[in-house]
């Protein structure tokens, strides 16, 4: 597995390295040149230094109160469906058939959710839920509950855990599946010959060669949520109140709604900062897991 | 003894959970929106064909999935074509900064697309390419191409290196074994990326419409419409709704098998 050096290898990577700049480092000098300004319309800028940053990340103003409050209720809504996602994830690997035709089914059945675009995913669950024509909302008010998600916080937040649980759960599963698929029945054949229980195998056998495919799969899970922006805003349009406004809603409030200039591209540096230092942890992690077994990752591929 | 008890019913239960909601949409778009508004059943009593028949006779509607369409197709034959020689390089050889453009190309597909949405719009507006395919397909780039360099990646690592060098003996030029024999190896790594490729820009939103006004309007966008004064058409806005499910039901259906391995990223 020893990889030669060769510096020719960039004209291999140059088409990349032009088509992702040309569409990610200008863009974000533009922003980069919003965030210090000030305009009061006409195209006319005002050079505002750090200013939309200490507005930003201060909690006494009205932007930083907004934004701070929104990272919060993002960051919990990711945690709640991380916590949900992956166990249930790992369950339904599990679950899956072994032969047959049922694998394939099974399979297509859950890949579903994820090719839905995302409007549709948040007009699904518009209509799921609505008490007057949906199923969902029809009958949990039917059965006592006073369930409606357009005047109701807690419920707001069911709606859209349950709908981001429907849409991703399936792709933790498919991953772990994945990882499942590469254990060899001869790890099984052993334990059973030495009598492991059930647990066991689970935790010596499959938990482990889960390990990287997990790793993927909850760096994935938790960037989409910290950027869901479609599925909320399509079915509570970040409401009641503020009460679903995640971050990225907030931003295109700001960026396109107000056509606040300096305020959005101060935001959205911030949001990325955040967003460039996890990634940056979980690529760490990752590429030291993968270095630490080389011997493993050689014979499952 | 790798599977848990109560397995079936397990999956049963998560497979109908799954379906009901899809299930509610396409029942409901054949439905009449009299019987939607004021009545509860379980599937219709009157079906009709009438919310389908609308969109598929009315131009401002079936142009919006051939728009979405185009740019998601152009899309993906540019990732594709670029990530593939890349993919490669990452795979076998050591460069100046590989590792840092690699995790750079990753953090791209982390970044949020409400970032990117203003500075875009000024952007393409710049170059003239404003409410054309090309610009949502350039814009989704930003995402799809380092997804494809990462799974291609992973599959070009799983064909082992001695076949590079017995076809360079055997007196192959780069060009030619690249189109010969590499890419004919990892056929299902290209089907599988993609795949993903047609997904990602098929699902996204926000810079599809953000980039488009008329002219290249993506059917998502042409999806609000059903909203107006007289309140909501629902038929029509589920009708328009199941017929979105169908490119990504049919994709899946010829990537059945390469599925699992593919939401991997090809490294199992």
């Amino acid at each position: 597995m020893e990889k030669t050096v060769n510096q020719k290898a960039w004209f291999l990577v140059l088409p990349v390295f032009l088509i992702v700049a040309f569409s990610a480092v200008l863009p974000l000098m533009t922003v980069v040149n919003y965030s210090v300004q000030d305009t009061f319309g006409n195209n006319q800028f005002f050079w505002n230094g750090v200013g939309w940053f200490k507005e930003l990340l201060d909690p006494h103003t009205d932007l930083g109160e907004r934004f701070l409050a929104s990272i919060g209720r993002n960051l919990l809504f990711s945690a709640i469906i991380l916590a949900i996602e992956v166990p249930l994830g790992i369950v339904v690997a599990l679950s899956m058939p072994r032969h047959g035709w049922q694998v394939a089914a099974c399979l297509v059945i859950l890949a579903l959710p994820l090719l839905i675009p995302f409007n549709v995913v948040g007009t699904i669950w518009q209509i799921f839920g609505r008490p007057d024509i949906g199923l969902l909302g029809y009958v949990l008010n039917r059965i006592g509950f006073n369930y409606n998600y357009v005047s109701n916080d807690l419920d707001a937040w069911f709606t859209v855990i349950v709908m981001d649980v429907w849409h991703w759960t399936s792709l933790v599963a498919l991953l772990c599946y994945a990882g499942l698929k590469s254990i060899p029945d001869a790890y099984y054949q052993a334990a059973q010959i030495d009598g492991a229980s059930r647990w066991a195998v689970f935790k010596a056998i499959q938990l482990p060669k889960m390990n990287r495919v997990l790793l993927i799969a909850v760096l994935l899970r938790f960037m989409d949520s910290f950027m869901i922006y479609t599925e909320p805003f399509v079915v509570t349009g970040g409401g009641p109140g503020n009460s679903t406004t995640f971050v990225s809603i907030e931003l295109v409030k700001i960026a396109l709604g107000q056509f606040d200039l300096g305020k959005a591209a101060a935001l959205s540096l911030v949001y990325n900062i955040i967003i460039l230092i996890v990634c940056w942890v979980f690529y760490t992690v990752m590429t030291n897991a993968g270095a630490e077994r080389p011997t493993q990752k050689e014979g499952v591929a | 003894m790798n599977t848990i008890p109560g397995r079936r019913i397990i999956m049963t239960v998560f497979l109908i959970f799954l379906l009901l909601p899809i299930y509610w949409l396409v029942n409901m778009s054949f439905k009449t929106n009299n019987e939607i508004v004021t009545s509860m059943h379980l599937w219709p009593y009157q079906p009709t064909i009438e919310n389908y028949k609308r969109i598929f006779t009315d131009e401002s509607w079936y142009s919006g999935y051939l728009n979405s369409l185009k740019y998601v197709i152009i899309n993906t034959i540019i990732s594709i074509s670029v990530a593939l020689p890349a993919a490669y390089a990452f795979s076998r050889y050591r460069f100046l900064g590989d590792k840092h453009l690699f995790f750079w190309l990753l953090s791209n597909r982390m970044a949020p697309a409400a970032v990117f949405a203003l500075p875009f719009f000024n952007l393409y507006s710049a170059i003239n390419l404003f409410d054309t395919p090309w610009a949502v397909a350039l814009a989704h780039c930003i995402f799809n191409v380092p997804l494809a360099v990462w799974i291609l990646e992973g599959f070009v690592s799983s064909v082992p290196r001695e076949i590079d060098e017995t076809a360079f003996l055997d007196g192959y030029s780069f060009p030619r074994f690249f189109v010969k024999i590499l890419i004919p190896l990892i056929a299902s790594g290209i089907g599988v990326a993609a795949f993903f490729c047609f997904m990602f820009s098929w699902v996204e939103l926000l810079l599809a419409r953000t980039l488009t006004s008329v002219a290249a309007k993506p059917i998502s966008a042409t999806m609000t419409r059903t909203v107006s004064a007289a309140g909501v058409d629902w038929g029509l806005l589920a009708a328009a709704g199941v017929l979105t499910i169908i490119p990504g039901a049919l994709v899946i259906w010829f990537v059945r098998n390469y599925i699992a391995r593919g939401f991997a990223l090809g490294r199992v």
